[in-house]
C-alpha cells in the first residue's frame, strides 16, 4: 500500500554508530594503545556494518522463506563442530575455513529466533500441543548442543532467544508459570547431572566469589573492584588501574565493561545503559509497527536477545550473575559476534523499512 | 488445512507480549542501575582502597649502617662490599644443567643448593635468587669471567658489616647478625622492612638506633603479576649515625696483647670525661663469623671453651676484689670517724673475741704496729679486719655503695650486672640466714660475698682519681650525622659526688696509694721502677680457694683453677689524673706479680706514647726522678 517512509532506520544506525564508538574507545584502553588491534577490531565492525547494510536490503519475506535453512544449516554446523571436537582432543568451538574461522553456535543467536518465527508465523497464534513441543525441540538441540561444547553462556542464551521469541507468540500464562515451576525442579538435576565441575564452581562462587579469592573468585572480585573503584566519575579513560595494571582478566573481551565502568564511573555507565536501552527499545517499537507476525516476533525476539547479552554480561562484570563466558555487544573485542549482532540489526532495520507495507 | 487466522488478535497478542517484555527489561535495567550505584556509591570507598593496594608495592630501600670509629679515627666497624651470586630464574631454560655448571666453576655444596631450591619454588621467578653469598675474592673472578656464558647468572654487590679490628674490640663493638624472630617482637618491624642485620651485643646493640639509619621506601606500581611497571614515589633511605667511640684502639691493643694467655680483664678510664680508653676482657673472639651466621661447630668451640672467650669479662666479670679495695674502706673508716692516724698491731692474724678462728694476714709474720697509711701500702690484711669489725658491714655497705660498688655504673652497654656489696639483709633474702661477725671481717679485704665487675673498680678508682666526683663510664664520645657531617659531642654524664667531711681523707688515701707504687714499702713497688710520673695505686689478690687452718698456700703447686686472682687498681698522673686502671687477671697469683706490671705497662704506654706527656729526659736527671724503688717481690 504505501510506500518505504525511509531507506534507513536513523535512530537505530546513530546508537550503534555511537555504541561502536565507545566500544573503540573503551577497546583502545583494554588492549594497552596496541593501534594494529584497534585497527583490526574497526575493519571487523567495518564489515559487519556493510553486512549489516545487505541484510537490510532483504525484505522479510525472503527472510521468512530462508529461516529453516539457516537453521538447518547452523544445526548441521553444531554437529560437525561436536564430531571434530570427538574426534580431535577437547572442546571445540570454531570452525576453520582457512580465511577466517568462525562459531557455528553464533548463526543460532539468529537462527534460532529466525526458525520459531517462522514456525509461530505459519501457525495460528492459539497454540497446540504438537507446534508447541515442534518450537520446543527446536530450541532445544541447538541449545543442548552449544551447551556440550561447551559454551554454558551462549548456550542458554540461545535457549532464552527462542523462548523469547515463544512468549512473544503468546504462549498463555498457565504453561508459562508450569514451565517455571518445572524448570525449578529441574534445576538440581541440570546441577548433578548436565554442569562440568568448572561450571559448578562458577556458579558457586557467585554467590561467594571472595570464598575463593585467588581461585575461582578471583576474575570476579577483580572486576567488582574494578567496576567499584570507578566510583561516580571513574578514573579516567587510560588511568583505570585495575584494567592497565592487568588485574582484569580478559579484559578486552568478556570483561570490558569493567574497564569501561572504572574508567568512565557511574557516569558513563548511566550513559552506555541508556543507549543500550535505547537500541533495544528501538528495536521493541520496531517489533510493536512490523508488518507481520513473522517480523514482530523476530524483530521482538533480536531485541530482546540483544538485551539479554548485556544484562548477563554487565550482571557478570559486577557480580550478581555467575561468570559465563559472553561476550558484552558492540562493545568486547572480536569477530563473529560482532558479524552476528551486525546481521540482526541489518535485519531489525528491514523490519523497519517495511512496517508500512502491510499495515491495516 | 490452512487454519483460519485472526490478524488482528494475532497482532494485539503480540503487542501486549511486547508491552510486558519492554517491561521485565526496564527491570532488570533498574536491577543493573540499582547494583552498580552500590559499588560505585555505596561501596566506593573500599572498592578505591582495595584497587589502591592492588597496585601500589612498597619496596623498602635498606639504609647503610652507620660507622663506628675510635676516638682516634681508626675505624672499628665498617661496612665492606660482599658479593653474592645470583641467579634470575625466568632467563634460565635448564635450571639443573646451570647448576650442575656452576658447580664446575665454583663449590656449591647442598648447604647453597637446598636454601636455592626452595626459594625457587617459593617465589616469583622474576626476582633474582641468591645461590651463593660471600664469593670470595677467586670465586668472584671466575663466575664474572664466565657470566657471559649463562643467562640470568649474576653477581650482587652489597654492603655486609666487618670488624676489621677482629676479636680486639669484639667485647665492645659486639657484632650484628641476622635479625631473628626474637629480635623482631623488640623493635618496630616497620623499621627493619627489608633489612638484614640487626645489633645483637655490644655497641652494635646499644646504639642500634642511631646506627640503623632510617629506611628509604619506593613506591612501585607493579601488575596482577607482581611484576614492577614503574617507580611512583621514592623516599631515599638515611645512612645510621657514625659513632666515634672514646676507646683508643692502640691502648686496647696493648691491653689485648699484656692479657695474651690470661683469662681476666682491663678497662681504662679518662677521670674527667668518663671516657672509657680501654675495655679489654681476655680472652676476645672474632666477631665477624656472626655476622652471617656462625657454623654450629665453630659456636660450639667458643661456648665450649674453659677460656670462656664469649664471656664479657671487663662487664659482667664478678669478682672478689681482694685488697683493692682497701682505699675505699679506709675512706669509709674516715667518713665513720676512724682516723687514718690510728695505729693497729698486726701479728699475721686476727680473731674476733671469744673466737678461736684466726683471719690471717697476707705476711705469715705479720706487719708489726702500723697506721692507715702503711696498712694501704703495705696492704695489710689485719688491720683492715679491725677497721672492718668496727665500722660493722651496714656502715661498710653504705659506705661503699657510695663508690659505686653494688650498683650499675651506668655505662652505655647492655646487660651489665649491678655486683654485691653484701649485708645482713641481703643474707636473710638470698640464704634465709643470719649475718655472722666473721663475715664482716673478710668484707673489710674484699673477699666473702662481695663482687665487683673490673669496670666498677675502674669506675671508682676514676671517682677517687675526681675526690669523689662521680662520671659515668661511657662509650659514645662523638656522634656524626652522615649528610651534614656535623659532629655532636656528647656530654659526660656526672652522676653526682660523693661528699666526704673532709676532702683530706682523699689527699690521705691517694697519698697511701702512691706510696703503694712509689714507697720502699708499697706492695707494688716492683712497678714503680724507672717510672716517669706519679701513679697512685693499689694491688689485689683475691682468695678463690679457701685455705684451711693448718694449710699454706703455695702459689705454684696450686692446681691453676685455685690459684688466686690478680688485681690492680691505679689512676696517673696523681695531680692531673689521665688515666684510671683496674686489672684483673684470673689464677695469676697476687696483684704486685701480674696485674700491677699490667697495669704500669699500658698507663705508660697511654701517657708517654699516645699523650707524648713526660718526655724522655737527660740521661743525668733520671735517678732523680725516680722513686724509691725497692727489690721486686
Amino acid at each position: 500500500m504505501n510506500q518505504k517512509t525511509s531507506h534507513v532506520d536513523y535512530p537505530l544506525l546513530i546508537a550503534i554508530f555511537m555504541l561502536c564508538g565507545v566500544g573503540l574507545v573503551v577497546l583502545y584502553s583494554a588492549v594497552g594503545e596496541n593501534i594494529s588491534l584497534i585497527a583490526k577490531h574497526s575493519i571487523r565492525v567495518g564489515l559487519a556494518l556493510v553486512l549489516m547494510y545487505v541484510f537490510s536490503r532483504i525484505p522479510p519475506k525472503l527472510l521468512a522463506r530462508w529461516s529453516p535453512h539457516i537453521y538447518l544449516l547452523g544445526l548441521t554446523l553444531l554437529f560437525v563442530v561436536l564430531a571434530v571436537g570427538i574426534i580431535g582432543k577437547g572442546a571445540q568451538r570454531w570452525i576453520d575455513l582457512g580465511v577466517f574461522r568462525f562459531q557455528p553456535a553464533e548463526i543460532m543467536k539468529i537462527g534460532v529466533p529466525m526458525m520459531v518465527a517462522w514456525v509461530f508465523s505459519r501457525l495460528p497464534l492459539s497454540l497446540g500441543f504438537v507446534p508447541l513441543l515442534c518450537s520446543v525441540l527446536t530450541i532445544l538441540i541447538p541449545t543442548v548442543l552449544v551447551i556440550m561444547q561447551p559454551d554454558l553462556g551462549t548456550g542458554l542464551l540461545i535457549a532464552l532467544a527462542g523462548i523469547t521469541v515463544i512468549f512473544l507468540a503468546g504462549i498463555s500464562r498457565k504453561l508459562i508459570i508450569s514451565v517455571i515451576v518445572l524448570a525449578g525442579l529441574a534445576a538440581p538435576l541440570m546441577w548433578a547431572l548436565v554442569l562440568h565441575d568448572y561450571q559448578r564452581k562458577r556458579i558457586l562462587t557467585l554467590f561467594d566469589p571472595w570464598s575463593d579469592p585467588l581461585g575461582a573468585g578471583y576474575h570476579s572480585i577483580q572486576s567488582i573492584i574494578a567496576v567499584g573503584s570507578g566510583g561516580i566519575w571513574g578514573k579516567g579513560w587510560l588511568s583505570g588501574t585495575q584494567s592497565q595494571l592487568e588485574f582484569i582478566p580478559e579484559r578486552n573481551t568478556d570483561f570490558i565493561f569493567a574497564v569501561f565502568a572504572e574508567e568512565f564511573g557511574l557516569v558513563g555507565v548511566a550513559v552506555l545503559l541508556f543507549l543500550y536501552c535505547f537500541l533495544v527499545f528501538r528495536g521493541l517499537l520496531i517489533a510493536y509497527y512490523a508488518q507481520d507476525t513473522y517480523s514482530r516476533l523476530l524483530a521482538g525476539g533480536l531485541s530482546a536477545t540483544f538485551f539479554f547479552y548485556v544484562f548477563v554480561n554487565i550482571g557478570m562484570v559486577s557480580g550478581i550473575l555467575p561468570v559465563v563466558g559472553v561476550p558484552l555487544p558492540l562493545m568486547s573485542y572480536g569477530g563473529t559476534s560482532m558479524v552476528t549482532l551486525m546481521i540482526g540489526f541489518g535485519m531489525l532495520m528491514s523490519i523497519s523499512r517495511n512496517k508500512n507495507l502491510l499495515q491495516r | 488445512m490452512i487454519p483460519i487466522r485472526d490478524y488482528p488478535a494475532e497482532i494485539s497478542v503480540v503487542r501486549n507480549r511486547i508491552t510486558i517484555l519492554f517491561t521485565i527489561i526496564l527491570l532488570l535495567v533498574l536491577i543493573l542501575v540499582a547494583r552498580l550505584g552500590y559499588l560505585q556509591i555505596h561501596q566506593y570507598q573500599r572498592f578505591s582502597t582495595l584497587a589502591q593496594s592492588n597496585r601500589i608495592d612498597i619496596s623498602p630501600l635498606s639504609p647503610i649502617r652507620g660507622l663506628i670509629y675510635d676516638r682516634n679515627g681508626e675505624i672499628l666497624a665498617d661496612n665492606l662490599k660482599a658479593y653474592n651470586l645470583e641467579i634470575l630464574p625466568d632467563k634460565v631454560e635448564d635450571m639443573d644443567g646451570l647448576l650442575h655448571e656452576l658447580g664446575q666453576l665454583i663449590e656449591l655444596t647442598d648447604a647453597h643448593l637446598k636454601p636455592f631450591r626452595l626459594l625457587l619454588k617459593e617465589r616469583p621467578s622474576f626476582v633474582r635468587q641468591t645461590l651463593k653469598a660471600n664469593l670470595s675474592e677467586q670465586e668472584v673472578a671466575i663466575i664474572a669471567v664466565n657470566q657471559h656464558r649463562y643467562d640470568g647468572v649474576g653477581l650482587r654487590a652489597r654492603l655486609q658489616r666487618y670488624y676489621p679490628k677482629e676479636d680486639l674490640t669484639s667485647h665492645v663493638i659486639g657484632y650484628v647478625g641476622r635479625i631473628s624472630k626474637s629480635d623482631l617482637k623488640k623493635v618496630d618491624t616497620q623499621a627493619y622492612r627489608g633489612m638484614e642485620y640487626i645489633g645483637k651485643s655490644g655497641i652494635e646493640a646499644r646504639y642500634e638506633s642511631m646506627l640503623l639509619g632510617k629506611l628509604g621506601v619506593v613506591q612501585v606500581e607493579t601488575n596482577a603479576h607482581g611484576r614492577i611497571i614503574r617507580r611512583l614515589e621514592k623516599t631515599t633511605s638515611d645512612t645510621g649515625k657514625t659513632l666515634y667511640l672514646s676507646m683508643d684502639i692502640n691502648l686496647q691493643e696493648k691491653g689485648v696483647e699484656a692479657m695474651q694467655g690470661y683469662e681476666g680483664a682491663v678497662v681504662a678510664i679518662e677521670p674527667a670525661t668518663g671516657d672509657i680508653l680501654a675495655f679489654v676482657s681476655a680472652p676476645g673472639y672474632d666477631p665477624n663469623p656472626f655476622v652471617n651466621g656462625i657454623s654450629e661447630t665453630e659456636y660450639d668451640s667458643l661456648k665450649k671453651s674453659d677460656r670462656q672467650p664469649l664471656l664479657n669479662r671487663a662487664l659482667s666479670g664478678r669478682y672478689a676484689p681482694g685488697s683493692t679495695i682497701k682505699g675505699f674502706i679506709s675512706l669509709v673508716g674516715m667518713e665513720n670517724g676512724i682516723s687514718g692516724s690510728k695505729t693497729s698491731y698486726c701479728p699475721g692474724w686476727y680473731s674476733l673475741p671469744n673466737h678461736t678462728h684466726r683471719y690471717r694476714c697476707w705476711r705469715k709474720y705479720g706487719h708489726g704496729l702500723l697506721d692507715g697509711h702503711d696498712s694501704i701500702v703495705q696492704s695489710c690484711d689485719v688491720y683492715f679486719y679491725r677497721l672492718a669489725e668496727m665500722l660493722g658491714i651496714n656502715r661498710i655497705n653504705e659506705g661503699m655503695t657510695r663508690f659505686g660498688f653494688g650498683k650499675q655504673t651506668g655505662i652505655d652497654l647492655l646487660g651489665e650486672p649491678s655486683g654485691l656489696i653484701p649485708s645482713p639483709e641481703w643474707k636473710r633474702q638470698r640464704f634465709k640466714q643470719p649475718w655472722f661477725p666473721g663475715e664482716t671481717i673478710i668484707t673489710g679485704i674484699g673477699q666473702g660475698y662481695m663482687l665487683v665487675t673490673p669496670l666498677q673498680l675502674a669506675a671508682a678508682t676514676a671517682t677517687l682519681a675526681n675526690y669523689g666526683k662521680k662520671i659515668a663510664p661511657r662509650f659514645l664520645s662523638v656522634v656524626e650525622h652522615p649528610s651534614s657531617q656535623i659532629k655532636q659531642r656528647v656530654a659526660p654524664v656526672e652522676l653526682g659526688t660523693v661528699k666526704l667531711q673532709d676532702d683530706d681523707f682523699f689527699t690521705q688515701v691517694i697519698d697511701s696509694m702512691q706510696d703503694v707504687v712509689h714507697g720502699e714499702k708499697g706492695t707494688a713497688r716492683g712497678i714503680g721502677m724507672d717510672i716517669r710520673y706519679r701513679m697512685a695505686g693499689k694491688t689485689g689478690t683475691a682468695q678463690v680457694k679457701s685455705i684451711a687452718q693448718d694449710e699454706t698456700y703455695d702459689d705454684e703447686n696450686v692446681e691453676k683453677k685455685f690459684r688466686d686472682h690478680s688485681l690492680f687498681v691505679g689512676f696517673a698522673p696523681v695531680d692531673d689524673p689521665k688515666i684510671a686502671i683496674a686489672v684483673v687477671v684470673e689464677h695469676a697469683g697476687s696483684g704486685s706479680k701480674t696485674a700491677a706490671p699490667i697495669a704500669r705497662k699500658l698507663i705508660d704506654y697511654y701517657l708517654l706514647e699516645r699523650l707524648k706527656l713526660y718526655p724522655e729526659p737527660p740521661a743525668d736527671q733520671l735517678a732523680g726522678l725516680n722513686g724509691p724503688a725497692g727489690p721486686s717481690s
